[in-house]
């Protein structure tokens, strides 16, 4: 008896190391962009510009022009801040994990997952700047020899904040670099182009799969892999201390972290399925980006949910239970103060709609599990805004509370990232590949092997 | 001149594992393959040693997160004592966070340096890509390569006898 298909569903059923090299590669290489790509790249590159001409506005004028005001300081920055790095959190550890769990089905998605979490923590980390009263001084943050004599206040959560975005967004950059290279050689030689050859072929570094270079290769890899799931627990962990090193009622919490890390890959993988779908449907790949892929993100958004319940639930009863009655005030601030239609939007975003998913048949349906996504990702915006105008707006002394109302420019700056990671994902689409063509090679020679 | 390199080209991973081992157990040496990915059993076919990458990361990643902690302890202790709300001069659980993220970074640093120096690349030319066909190396063929003076074509031809082989060749190196 053989053992059952580890490419069931995944693979086209006759294919060939060929075909899938061609069918990825293809797409780089030997089509012209559509009419869809380029419309949708001269509205990204708008909003882009638009992005840029706001940030220089703000730097010009000051943060009086966004909503932030003397109580709700963090405002929308902060809040955009988190919900990014929380996306960027999950391409990396999704390609790792489902490297080092042996998921089949990571072949086609590990690629644009990472690519997605490059671009989402270079966006998140604009963000703490555009917030500061003093921009040009955000370089502060680094040990630095200076002639002040000053050293940067280690005790403080900006420092390690500033520290782990640095360090997971160098690490991703290496980690996705090195599982590009393979097929950087193969676009390198499939291409027609002089073009093309050389720029391949400087990517690809004179790689000729040696036997010897894919041991080493694998190996670094794997071990990369191992070494990425404990950065992406301490990546959001620490933006999650941010918050909880404080003394704020809503804040001060020890779930925190564990929540804040649970909230990222929530919203992360809701984020690869729209992006999944996106470069299916655009690039034309249904053939390797299949309805097993969205079954089983479907299932994983569907633990997220519960695991963002319990979440809640365990900061509802702790707040209950410390018996300190600002921590109840807020309790209760959260259900009926100013921001409660948002918070109510926010939970069923969160927790009653990818209840849809316990549904095999919600789950095979591609547009149901990506109208869930979109919809959580929505849900996941909201928690971040409201955790922090909620706690900012109803703190310890009265005097200083007061509602965060958002400004034209905090909702064009948002808008603005999201055409700048849109401008980023239409580029790579059409210059790099969009899977991982060795890693499909490697699917099918297994397949074969089980035959 | 040192001896050419023999270059077989096949036309699956099986076929090509199969070589691997017939050519190891007759003794030829400087054996390698160009694979488009890495083929399971492949290393234990052709007797590759062992990579040495995990020790390096991690006495780097080891310093890397010794030395930022020993930064942390200095800055705040002895450089520049500051009093925050009476908390200790040596708050090392804040350091550990930084350490940490340094221990990551220089291991990850490291490894990647220890692929680069393993490998030899960038390397942009080889005498391998002069070989016809050898672009599909990266694609759907598979080639076991010879680098052993003993070794010529007809050998390597009697040797094979029996396995698919689609073409051997033997480049100047």
């Amino acid at each position: 008896m053989s053992a059952p298909d580890p490419a069931a569903g995944l693979l086209p059923p006759q294919a060939t190391y060929r075909q899938l090299v061609a069918t990825i590669s293809n797409r780089v290489q030997r089509r012209k962009p559509g009419r869809a790509w380029l419309i949708a790249f001269a509205l990204a590159s708008l909003m882009t510009l638009m992005l840029a001409g706001c940030i220089a506005l703000l730097f010009v004028r000051g943060i009086g022009i966004l909503g932030n005001n003397t109580g709700v300081v963090w405002g929308f920055p902060i809040a955009n801040y988190v919900w990014w790095i929380g996306i960027g959190n999950a391409g990396t550890f999704i390609s790792a994990a489902l490297l080092l769990t042996r998921q089949p089905w990571r072949a086609a998605i590990n690629r644009f997952a990472e690519v997605m979490t490059i671009f989402a923590v270079s966006i998140a980390g604009i963000f703490p700047i555009l917030h500061l009263g003093r921009p040009g001084y955000a370089y502060w943050l680094t040990p630095y020899p200076n002639s002040m004599d000053l050293w940067p206040q280690w005790r403080s959560a900006l420092v390690w904040d500033f520290a782990s975005i640095v360090a997971y967004l160098v690490f991703s950059l290496i980690f996705f670099f090195l599982g590009l290279i393979p097929d950087m050689a193969t676009l390198r030689d499939r291409a027609r182009t002089r073009a093309g050859q050389v720029i391949y072929g400087l990517l690809a570094l004179g790689w000729r799969g040696s036997a010897r270079h894919w041991q080493l290769h694998d190996r670094l890899y794997r071990t990369l892999a191992a070494l990425a799931l404990p950065l992406v627990v301490s990546v959001h962990s620490v933006a999650a201390m941010d918050f909880a090193a404080s003394l704020m009622p809503g804040w001060q919490e020890t779930i925190f972290p564990p929540y804040f890390v649970i909230g990222a890959l929530f919203s992360g993988f809701g984020m690869v399925v729209v992006l999944a779908a996106l470069i299916r449907q655009g690039l034309g790949l249904q053939a390797v980006i299949t309805h097993r892929h969205f079954a089983v993100m479907g299932k994983i958004i569907l633990a997220g949910s519960l695991g963002m319940a319990l979440s809640y639930g365990t900061e509802w009863f702790s707040a209950w239970t410390s018996g300190d009655p600002a921590e109840r005030e807020h309790l209760r601030f959260l259900f009926t103060g100013d921001y409660a239609p948002l918070y109510l939007a926010m939970l069923g975003c969160n927790l009653l709609v990818p209840q849809l998913l316990w549904s095999g048949r919600a789950r095979r349906s591609i547009a149901a599990v990506v109208a869930v996504a979109v919809v959580l990702n929505i849900g996941m915006w909201l928690e971040r805004i409201l955790i922090i105008w909620n706690t900012l707006s109803h703190t310890h002394l009265p005097a200083m509370r007061g509602v965060f109302v958002p400004t034209l420019w905090d909702w064009l700056i948002l808008a603005g990232s999201l055409g700048f990671f849109a401008f980023l994902m239409l580029v790579f689409a059409r210059i790099l590949p969009a899977a991982a063509m060795h890693d499909l090679g490697r699917l099918l020679h297994q397949r074969e092997q089980s035959r | 001149m040192t001896a050419p390199l023999l270059l077989a080209e096949f036309e699956n991973p099986e076929t090509l594992l199969q070589a691997a081992r017939r050519a190891r157990e007759a003794g030829l040496r400087g054996l390698d393959a160009h694979t488009p990915f890495p083929v399971e059993g492949l290393p234990d076919a052709l007797a590759l040693p062992e990579p040495r990458l995990r020790l390096p990361m991690l006495l780097a990643g080891l310093v890397a997160a010794g030395l930022v902690f020993a930064m942390c302890w200095y800055s705040a202790v002895v450089d520049y004592p500051l009093n925050l709300g009476g908390r200790p001069l040596n708050s090392w659980q804040t350091f550990v966070i930084l350490a940490f993220e340094a221990g990551i970074l220089c291991a990850t640093l490291v490894g990647a340096l220890a692929f680069f120096l393993g490998s030899g690349l960038p390397r942009l030319h080889h005498p391998v890509f002069a070989v016809p066909g050898f672009e599909r190396a990266s694609q759907d063929r598979f080639f076991l390569s010879v680098a052993d003076p003993l070794a010529d074509i007809p050998r390597l031809m009697a040797l094979l006898e029996g396995i698919d082989t689609i073409s051997v060749h033997a480049v100047p190196r």
